[in-house]
């Protein structure tokens, strides 16, 4: 063994992003790192805090309530241009639900307010109002890293620009806006998503993804994660499918626009 | 009287008169069916309480600060009509009150009867529209089934509404140390009562996930003097300098022991319950922040503390096979939260079984065990158990919570008591820490074998 490879996490605003578990993303790293001999550095990076990407090789944010997003808005806005930065020259991350709007463009409210985000993903956020229900449920989707589950819960409906890659497709629950079919976002390393759970743990696919895209740009494309032993991960993994497959609703992505004509009325 | 209320309540006794049959004890059937019936039976009911209606709600703590001011009025001579077999919406408020109605709609309770309703944090608006209550006690506020109610906001916005439907008069008891709860006093047309803990002893510790960061009325930063536990403690906005309104009833010099504690309150002395946590102390000052309220003497507060044993699953030990185990409720990251400091304070290792279930009761969202900091105890604990709906993403938690290998991952609660029995050895202690209704299907099977009596009975 060569020298101990160190991986340094910003956790975004863990005080205000950490309403439906998301904190179980950074413990699922520490884990899944440590199991390896890699090292872990969490460094929480708060309201006022200074940020410096080069001080880190991975980025994780989670989900807040509206009201304590708009909070850290006027924050956000004076880092934007360091995190875009960076997940311009390839800066790994994972950015959950509220952190996910936050990452995209813009976020509108329904009074017509627009909070504008950190633009790593070409997507804008509508809020489609008090009395608009929720997306709130199981959630399973497809993606390039398999099959990723976990619950989801949001006001906002998220659309994506024409070009911006969504992060999966929806086979059970509802996704970016309960219409498309499509479900979070990717930009380079960086993922976007609405799905807690929390997300990680039982998706331990893309919690190395994360983690051997971090290491490599870091120590060299050489780097490799040995294989651990995930029965534990893969069974939770499967209970969360089971429950999706319990309780939400099967989505039909071939017929998109039919579907969602269907879902609007 | 109403024609349509005496169909209802005809209707909701029978449904009652059959379940008793069929002893099945289910308590908010008979409400059901005579709410379907007459949308404004509570309202015709409910009102006839005119010794006093009152009201508890809060994220935790519910129907133990209800048995507790129960305990207190009987202790006191005041009759009681509570809704305690824990359906706590307005179905199961309408059962409770359906019991003591005549077929004309008429309430035959004893004179001087005061109406007890503990309420979900949602139904509190339908409630107090329908009761107009004397006095509303609120515990606390903290993040509870997220997929019920999108946002802790969500439930403080319920409260107000609760209040502005409340009758200009009506007492609150308020707990101080929650900063979502005390500022709902801010305002409030009639007398306030605020209660809280005074300790610095209990102050420090692992703070975990905080529900309440910013001030309402100015968006400020809040800091604390003394913080207990979450957002909870002595609390004063940065920004507009609101703080911590003065405790009413304020404990001092708190004394947690494994089964009791003690405290002292001004004007009341030491006292003593058959309770610990100090979750259950601010319980204890919320219903004798009620009592107070009420008028209660001294002694009917004291002994009506002291008769309180624990509710249901809430600290309740139960035998089987000669293995003790304590049933500790762990509905949510607050109350979890609670009870894995409750077991941090013990001397010996811990044998624990932690139950997982994600139907509608217990929230479908499991994301919350990431916000539980079991963590804290995984050197202490010696032997686990995990089951429950969810039982494979309970192992996953506690996998990466550092604690050793489970002895069982079982769904089935029968199967699972079978794996405990067969590794614990009479003489020894566990403690279970199951969601609610993973606590029902496994105290079932407690009764199955004996162990305990079935809750409707208790």
């Amino acid at each position: 063994m060569g020298e101990t490879m160190i991986l340094r996490v910003a956790h975004l605003y863990p005080e205000v992003m950490n309403i439906y578990g998301d904190r179980g993303n950074t413990i699922a790293i520490r884990h899944r790192c440590k199991a390896r001999g890699v090292e872990v550095e969490v460094t929480g990076v708060g309201v006022g805090d200074p940020f410096d990407p080069d001080d880190f090789d991975l980025i994780l944010i989670g989900g807040g309530q509206d009201r304590e997003q708009q909070r850290i808005a006027e924050d956000l806005a004076a880092k934007a241009d360091a995190i875009k930065g960076a997940a311009d020259q390839g800066m790994p991350g994972l950015a959950v639900c509220g952190g996910f709007q936050l990452f995209g463009q813009r976020y509108i409210d329904h009074d017509g307010s627009v909070i504008p985000g950190a633009g790593i993903f070409d997507v804008e956020t509508r809020h489609p109002g008090p009395r608009a229900d929720r997306c709130i449920g199981d959630i399973v989707i497809i993606t390039e890293f398999g099959e990723i589950a976990g619950f989801e819960n949001h006001g906002g409906r998220t659309y994506l620009e024409p070009g911006q890659e969504a992060l999966g497709t929806v086979v059970r629950g509802r996704g970016n806006n309960a219409e498309d079919g499509s479900e979070g976002a990717i930009y380079q390393n960086f993922f976007g998503t609405y799905l807690h759970g929390s997300l990680l743990p039982k998706n331990p696919r893309l919690a190395d993804e994360l983690i051997l895209r971090a290491l490599r740009r870091k120590y060299g494309q050489a780097v490799e994660l040995p294989p651990l032993d995930d029965a534990v991960e893969s069974a939770a993994h499967d209970s969360a499918v089971a429950a999706a497959e319990r309780r939400s609703a099967p989505t039909v992505t071939r017929w998109n626009g039919f579907a969602g004509r269907l879902r609007r009325r | 009287m109403h024609p349509r209320a005496s169909l209802a309540i005809a209707a909701g006794r029978l449904g009652a008169a059959t379940l008793h049959r069929l002893s099945r004890g289910g308590t908010a059937l008979p409400g059901v069916v005579a709410l379907r019936l007459d949308p404004r039976l509570a309202t015709r009911l409910g009102r006839q309480l005119r010794a006093g209606r009152l009201i508890i709600t809060g994220t935790n703590g519910k129907t133990t600060t209800a048995r507790m001011t129960s305990a207190m009025l009987e202790a006191a001579g005041s009759p009681v009509l509570h809704n305690r077999e824990g359906s706590n919406l307005m179905r199961g408020i309408t059962s409770a009150l359906l019991a003591y109605a005549d077929m004309r709609g008429t309430l035959h309770t004893e004179p001087g009867t005061v109406g007890l309703f503990e309420t979900d944090e949602a139904t509190t608006p339908l409630a107090a529209r329908a009761l107009q209550p004397t006095a509303i006690a609120i515990t606390n506020l903290f993040r509870d089934q997220l997929d019920r109610y999108g946002e802790v906001d969500t439930v403080a916005a319920f409260w107000r509404e609760a209040l502005a439907a409340s009758p200009p008069g009506a007492s609150l008891v308020l707990n101080a140390d929650d900063p979502s709860v005390a500022e709902l006093g801010t305002g409030w047309s009639g007398p306030v009562h605020y209660v809280g803990i005074d300790d610095p002893a209990h102050a420090g510790g692992p703070v975990g996930a905080t529900d309440a960061r910013w001030c309402h009325a100015c968006n400020g930063d809040f800091r604390y003097e003394q913080r207990f536990f979450a957002h909870l403690g002595h609390w004063r906005c940065q920004g507009c300098g609101l703080a911590r309104p003065e405790p009413d009833t304020r404990a001092t010099d708190v004394h947690l022991g494994l089964d009791d504690a003690t405290f002292t309150v001004d004007g009341l002395g030491e006292v003593h319950m058959h309770l610990t946590g100090l979750y259950n102390v601010w319980n204890a000052l919320c219903a004798i922040g009620l009592a107070r309220t009420m008028g209660l003497p001294n002694d009917a507060i004291r002994a009506g503390l002291e008769a309180v044993r624990p509710a249901f699953g809430r600290q309740e030990r139960v035998e089987v096979d000669g293995v003790g185990m304590r049933l500790l409720l762990a509905k949510n990251p607050a109350g979890a939260n609670q009870v894995v400091r409750l077991l941090s304070a013990i001397e010996q290792p811990l044998q624990v079984a932690v139950l997982l279930n994600d139907r509608f009761a217990d929230g479908q969202d499991v994301s919350w065990t990431w916000d539980v900091d079991y963590e804290f105890i995984a050197d202490r604990v010696s032997r686990c158990w995990v089951g429950g709906d969810r039982a494979a993403d309970m192992a996953l938690r506690l996998k990466y919570a550092g604690w050793p290998a489970p002895r069982a991952v079982e769904r089935s609660p029968a199967v699972l008591i079978d794996a405990i029995l067969r590794d614990a050895q009479p003489g020894e202690e566990l403690f279970v820490l199951p969601t609610y209704s993973a606590l029902l299907d496994f105290r079932q099977d407690l009764v199955r074998r004996g162990g305990t009596e079935a809750f409707w009975q208790t």
